[in-house]
């Protein structure tokens, strides 16, 4: 019994530190958020009462629904455009750069993190902008006449501008995914009679999926809730839903509708994340 | 390795290239399957393969044998199609496979790692290569039974793949490239990732198989008994080089070269002294042997690399006489100095007088024989036709 309980003691002074920084930076948070969903506002303070009203409130506003609507739309094609143009360059890492080679590449792919992404975005903003590199280059090229307004503050600006940012984060999982394909089954597919291609299909591909899958999730729940590139980009014409909750919870100080919005949004991004991994649950059985 | 382990159970060794009466043909005899001629590769300044030349024919169960480091694996891969050669030329049942790629070829591989896809099932992994067959579902489906119960996985179709063990993996790898009847299977070192009892086991069924399908089938190996125990013959490589091509007993009873003999089985050198060409051979004197004549048939080369010529004996060529048994050939008398004992055998390190240092020779304990003390001396009966001598 006594060595069980030191046993036990140990345990828990091993794991101390890191449930202390869970505890503190991820269930404190998140608690508080959940807290006050469930309370009603009263102008600057909040009435400690619980209610249901929040959700009720955001499920009936249209303008939330336009906006998460919106918002998801905006991550599936910044996911759909990432991903397809990180698969590319992930195998380019993994099959066609020589191994002593691959540091360097890698290093290179993560120069742009070394800038903040606050200052990627505003990047974006100076290549798009109405006297921006893309309309002073066209109108210096004589192409254009008036600068083409159409580049900036729109849905296509955002989802560049996003898909750029997350780029390195779809390559690594997608390359790591890569690199771990046995050589030897690439070859027992052509050994099989498949051709290159065939071979991609039927063996590489299915054996990186979980590299895209987490991919997919790590660029989709991410911009799902972006809120810097839509008030940069989008000039605040084309809100997402943390500009909802921003608006909310600081504008118009409605902490507990603010939070009611926040929940709703991170149970809708579960629910969507869980249910296609479910979907792609034959790409993630243990191998060995 | 120091002792030749019993085999398991002797199984006759030709593929079914029969005659009209349904009897064997001798391998000489049959049909050519892979020919090499002069084959080269390179790997940048590196040159792995100098100068291949061989001929495996029909339904012949070929190895190719050599240290770590030797060429097996690149040569297996050149006839594969995986490696394109440096110049040369690879036939497979007549045909030029200069330009024809790895998936277009009449070979199958058994990849030594086994290369099966983890993320398909055991039936899925057999019937990969199908897919263009033109039966209809369920004939392959039966196909594929009938694969996995040749190689002992009937009713494991639906397993996933990943949880198989190494012997399993092996005859899903196995399965896979026989349902596709190729012309001929190359194996990488099939067996070299499984327990000493299991790859035993799957020496004798993989020569069972190899009769039953009638396929040439060429074993890469770095294990002499393996490929002693397995082949109907055997190239042994070193340095990129074929140094010898032969039947199995012929490699270890007449080995070309005294690296050869080193690496088939065991050998005892002993250094000798030229005296000069006789009508009966090669005059020779070994310490502890005396003078004799080595018979012209028993001469073979001596690698560069040696200390000089030697004779050498394997420890089965000489015996030790108990207590006044008469000498069939000469005797030779001398002590034991170390024994080694193996159940069915032992071994008797001898030093005969004279000799500088102690032979090996081994004898079956059959019923009746005492063990010898360490310490005894002995007489060591021999026959200058059980010599071989390197010059
Ligand atoms: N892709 C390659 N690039 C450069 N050198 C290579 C390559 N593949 C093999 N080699 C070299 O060619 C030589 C022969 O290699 P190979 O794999 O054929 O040996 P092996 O006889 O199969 O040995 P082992 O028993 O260790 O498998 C080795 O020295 C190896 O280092
Ligand atoms: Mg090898």
């Amino acid at each position: 019994m006594a060595s069980r309980s030191t046993e036990a003691g140990q345990g828990l002074r091993m794991i101390a530190p890191p449930l202390l920084y869970a505890v503190l930076m991820l269930a404190i948070p998140l608690l508080t958020i959940l807290t006050f969903s469930f309370i009603n506002d009263g102008y600057q303070t909040v009435i400690w009462e619980f209610t249901l009203e929040n959700y009720a409130e955001v499920w009936a506003d249209p303008i939330f629904r336009a906006l998460m609507l919106r918002s998801l739309g905006v991550a599936v094609l910044v996911t759909l455009a990432t991903v397809v143009l990180a698969f590319p360059v992930a195998y380019f890492l993994s099959f066609v750069v020589p191994p002593r080679r691959k540091a360097m590449w890698i290093f290179l792919i993560t120069i742009p993190f070394w800038t903040s992404y606050l200052i990627r975005v505003f990047l974006w903003k100076v290549i798009l902008g109405y006297n921006g590199v893309i309309n002073s280059g066209l109108k210096s090229l004589g192409l254009i006449e008036q600068p083409l307004s159409f580049l900036l503050y729109n849905t296509g600006s955002i989802v560049v501008t996003l898909a750029h940012a997350y780029a390195p984060f779809a390559i690594l999982p997608i390359y790591v995914a890569l690199e771990r394909i046995d050589r030897s089954l690439l070859e027992a597919g052509r050994d099989l009679g498949e051709s290159r291609l065939m071979t991609f299909w039927r063996v590489t591909l299915p054996l990186a999926m979980p590299g895209v899958l987490a991919a997919v999730l790590i660029v989709f729940i991410p911009t799902m809730g972006d809120y810097v590139t839509p008030t940069l980009i989008g000039g605040g014409k084309i809100p997402m839903v943390a500009n909802l909750i921003q608006k909310q919870m600081l504008a118009v100080d409605n902490k507990p509708l603010g939070s009611a919005i926040a929940v709703t949004a991170m149970v809708i991004v579960t629910l969507l994340a869980g249910l296609f991994l479910l979907l792609n649950r034959r790409f993630l059985r243990v191998r060995t | 390795m120091t002792a030749r382990n019993p085999s398991p159970a002797p199984v006759p060794k030709s593929g079914p290239a029969r005659d009209e009466q349904g009897r064997p043909t001798p391998i000489g005899s049959r049909r050519a399957m892979i020919e090499c001629r002069d084959v080269h590769k390179y790997y940048g300044d590196y040159h792995a393969l100098r100068g291949i030349d061989l001929t495996i024919r029909e339904a012949e169960f070929f190895s190719l044998l050599g240290p770590s480091g030797c060429g097996k694996t690149t040569l297996l891969r050149t006839i594969a199609g995986f490696e394109d050669i440096s110049s040369g030329v690879v036939l497979i049942d007549g045909r030029d496979m200069a330009k024809v790629p790895a998936n277009a070829r009449p070979t199958n591989m058994v990849f030594q790692s086994y290369a099966i896809f983890p993320h398909l099932t055991v039936a899925q992994n057999v019937a990969f290569g199908l897919r263009r067959d033109p039966r209809s579902r369920a004939e392959k489906a039966a196909a594929v039974d009938e694969a996995l119960a040749m190689v002992g996985l009937k009713g494991y179709g639906a397993r996933a793949a990943h949880a198989l063990s190494g012997g399993q993996r092996q005859r899903v790898a196995l399965a896979r490239a026989l349902i596709l009847k190729p012309k001929v299977l190359l194996l990488d070192e099939p067996l070299s990732a499984l327990d000493r009892k299991m790859r035993e086991q799957m020496q004798v069924e993989l020569i069972k198989l190899q009769r039953q399908v009638g396929i040439t089938f060429v074993l890469v190996t770095h294990d002499q008994e393996e490929a002693l125990v397995m082949s109907d013959r055997i190239a042994v490589m070193f340095e990129g080089e074929i140094a010898q091509l032969s039947y199995p007993e012929e490699l270890y009873s007449r080995p070309v070269s005294r690296r050869v003999a080193d690496f088939i089985g065991m050998m005892n050198f002993m250094p000798v002294r030229i005296l000069g060409e006789t009508d009966a051979g090669v005059r020779v004197e070994v310490p502890g042997f005396g003078e004799f004549d080595i018979p012209a048939a028993n001469v073979s080369r001596a690698d560069p690399g040696d200390p000089g010529p030697s004779v050498g004996f394997r420890p089965e060529a000489v015996t030790i006489l108990y207590r006044d048994a008469p000498a069939p050939h000469r005797e030779t008398p001398g002590i034991i100095e170390e024994v080694v004992y193996y159940g069915d055998m032992t071994y008797y390190d001898v030093r005969l007088d004279g000799a500088e240092r102690p032979v090996r020779i081994s004898m079956r304990n059959v019923f009746g024989r005492d063990i010898q003390d360490l310490g005894t001396r002995t007489r060591v009966s021999w026959s200058p036709g059980s010599l071989i001598l390197f010059r």
